[in-house]
């Protein structure tokens, strides 16, 4: 299938009058790594909320697998919503529940699968992130890279075809942000999800993107895209290349 | 699809050849893998071969059967052939595998002994005695660096505390304090009447407001209302690690934080027990003049004659005690509190229920001591 797994078109971000970013436009491939760069403040996690239906845009169409998230009316949306995987920049886990039933919740909310089953579900998904035994642990009795990790399995729970995550190196140390970077190449290589993520983490992008936008605070809308390792050798935008080498 | 139409058993010498067709989707339906395992465990076969030519789709419901497979294969130690699976069934196997479950992690679901249950609950009280005591102490410290005027106090969160702590109150202190007065006239009312003493309802109202029913129902209200609110705050700092932060630059979160909060109730609470008092006796009269032939002025003069000034001074000093221990015990939860959302819910209730029991503990014993001073 060629259509673009995510498209949007002419998206304007606005916190009431304030708009964040404006006139944006992109396509997401089916199976690819796509990354939403740019500086703190420019409005990249904004854009995730609009795009897992938190928040509803100012103006243009957001579109998954070809459906109008906001002509659809609020269950179709919600539908759409829960079938796509996302990992929060905390992980998100609720802590009055273990990282078993964390993980088992949208099996049991969504899917007709008995006990047996979404328990099996569970330890298969626990042991894909490295967190084989850890079921009946709460979200306070572990680390921050290990709730991060058992967030992803929350988020892969229902096998998505689309996951959205925010910040994925965040608070972590670099060899488990490269273990997570890992599993995400995994995940899109062996299941083929496609994979929207912010990221201002440069290692991070350049070891799993495929594609990028680059998001600027000033101009309020994307002033670069492709293939960040493009992006660092051709770009002649200044403040592109300063974030991509880090230089002042 | 029936069980035996997604997999074709097919056995030669020691070798049984798997092979997996169709769709093997939870929504398509996976087959139950213990009627497989019976048929290997009859058979014994030595060596496992797993294909897949007419595989159709997949998801975790074929690597969830997988999994079960080749861990049954590990403990008969079988040998187990995977090479022909699809490939991103394969790297997903790997990865399953290739964090290998850590000892010791998996904790038993049985249920602890009786004796344990008790034993571990009497430690918990007993470091929570502990625990409530060390904050007495550093209550006290607090103090007496305030006294000496060393104290980090600010007096705009002062001001912040009493005004969150009192003014805002007035509206539920007005409700509660009115309806209090008047079923406590009206409940009275009824039975004096049957002696024609309508009058003593003023008595009756004057003296339950001021001794007790005031201070009590303040304190109530000031317990689900800002214990609460005092738990709920401190406990999301220890959340956010603001309380760490304060007490690595060398700010006692106690002296910054719940002294504040402990003197706003210290103050408010006498304050808006005057206040529930007045609207207490206002609900009694508006119940005896409307109700019981027992005019406003009567009832006035009755109250002025009969209710001296030293049962509103009791009532006040217990409200002065009540408004200590519904801040102690709501900033000493909140300090307690873990770090996660739920303790943060605990840690509310927690202040609510222990105010509620340290509200009464204490009405009961300065009753009994105005008992034997003869007040």
């Amino acid at each position: 299938m060629n259509r673009p797994h995510l498209q949007i078109n002419n998206l304007t971000m606005a916190y009431g009058e304030t708009i964040i970013q404006q006139k944006l436009t992109f396509s997401v491939r089916r199976g690819s790594i796509f990354v939403i760069m740019g500086g703190s403040g420019c409005g990249k996690s904004t854009l995730l909320r609009h795009l897992i239906g938190l928040m509803e845009p100012a103006t243009g169409d957001i579109l998954i697998n070809g459906v109008n998230l906001w002509q659809a009316d609020a269950h179709q949306r919600q539908a759409i919503i829960s079938r796509s995987g996302i990992l929060y920049q905390s992980g998100a886990l609720l802590s009055s529940m273990t990282l078993g039933e964390n993980i088992a919740l949208p099996l049991e909310e969504f899917t007709r699968l008995n006990r047996q089953q979404i328990d099996r579900v569970v330890s298969y998904k626990l042991a894909l992130v490295g967190l084989g035994g850890f079921a009946d642990y709460y979200p306070s009795e572990i680390s921050g890279g290990m709730r991060k990790r058992a967030g992803l399995a929350r988020a892969m729970a229902l096998d998505p075809d689309i996951l959205f995550i925010d910040e994925p190196s965040a608070g972590l140390d670099p060899i488990s942000s490269r273990l997570l970077d890992n599993l995400i190449l995994e995940l899109r290589d062996s299941l083929g999800t496609t994979i929207v993520m912010v990221s201002h983490e440069l290692a991070s992008i350049f070891c799993v993107a495929d594609d990028s936008i680059f998001l600027d605070a000033d101009e309020k809308t994307i002033i670069a895209a492709g293939s960040p390792d493009k992006l660092l050798k051709e770009s002649e935008d200044e403040r592109v290349r300063n974030f991509l080498t880090r230089t002042l | 699809m029936a069980d035996h139409q997604k997999y074709q058993y097919a056995l030669k010498n020691d070798t049984l050849c798997l092979e997996l067709t169709g769709t093997w989707t939870f929504a398509a339906g996976i087959p139950e893998i213990s009627a497989l395992i019976n048929r290997i465990e009859a058979d014994n076969p030595r060596h496992l071969v797993l294909t897949c030519h007419q595989l159709h789709d997949w998801d975790s419901g074929l690597m969830t059967f997988l999994i079960e497979l080749i861990d049954h294969c590990h403990q008969r130690q079988s040998t187990l052939d995977r090479d022909a699976l699809p490939d991103g069934v394969k790297r997903l196997l790997d990865l399953a595998y290739a964090v290998p479950e850590r000892k010791g992690a998996r904790r038993s679901i049985l249920g602890q002994p009786v004796l344990a249950v008790i034993g571990n609950l009497t430690i918990e009280m007993h470091r929570n005695w502990n625990d409530l005591l060390k904050f007495i102490g550093n209550v006290f410290y607090a103090l007496l660096n305030l006294i000496r005027g060393r104290a980090r106090l600010r007096l705009s969160d002062l001001f912040y505390q009493i005004e969150a702590a009192g003014p805002s109150a007035l509206a539920i202190i007005t409700l509660i304090s009115v309806l209090v007065g008047m079923i406590l006239a009206f409940v009275g009312a009824v039975q004096l009447r049957l002696f024609g003493a309508e009058i003593f309802i003023a008595n009756l109202v004057g003296l339950g407001m001021a001794r007790e029913m005031g201070a009590m129902m303040t304190a109530i209200i000031m317990a689900g209302r800002t214990g609460a609110a005092y738990a709920a705050q401190l406990g999301t700092m220890q959340v956010n690690e603001e309380i760490d932060a304060l007490t690595t630059m060398g700010i006692s979160p106690v002296e910054f934080l719940v002294l504040p909060r402990l003197l706003a109730l210290c103050i408010t609470l006498p304050l808006l027990c005057i206040y529930a008092n007045f609207m207490g006796i206002l609900g009694g009269a508006i119940v005896s003049a409307s109700l019981f032939d027992v005019s406003f002025y009567q009832y006035y003069q009755q109250i002025q004659s009969f209710v001296p000034l030293r049962h509103f001074a009791i009532g006040l000093t217990k409200a002065g005690i009540f408004g200590v221990l519904v801040a102690t015990a709501g900033c000493f939860r909140g300090l307690q509190c873990g770090r996660s959302a739920s303790a943060v819910g605990f840690a509310a209730t927690s202040a609510v229920v222990t105010s509620l029991v340290l509200i009464i503990v204490a009405d009961a014993v300065i009753t009994v001591i105005c008992q034997i001073m003869g007040v």
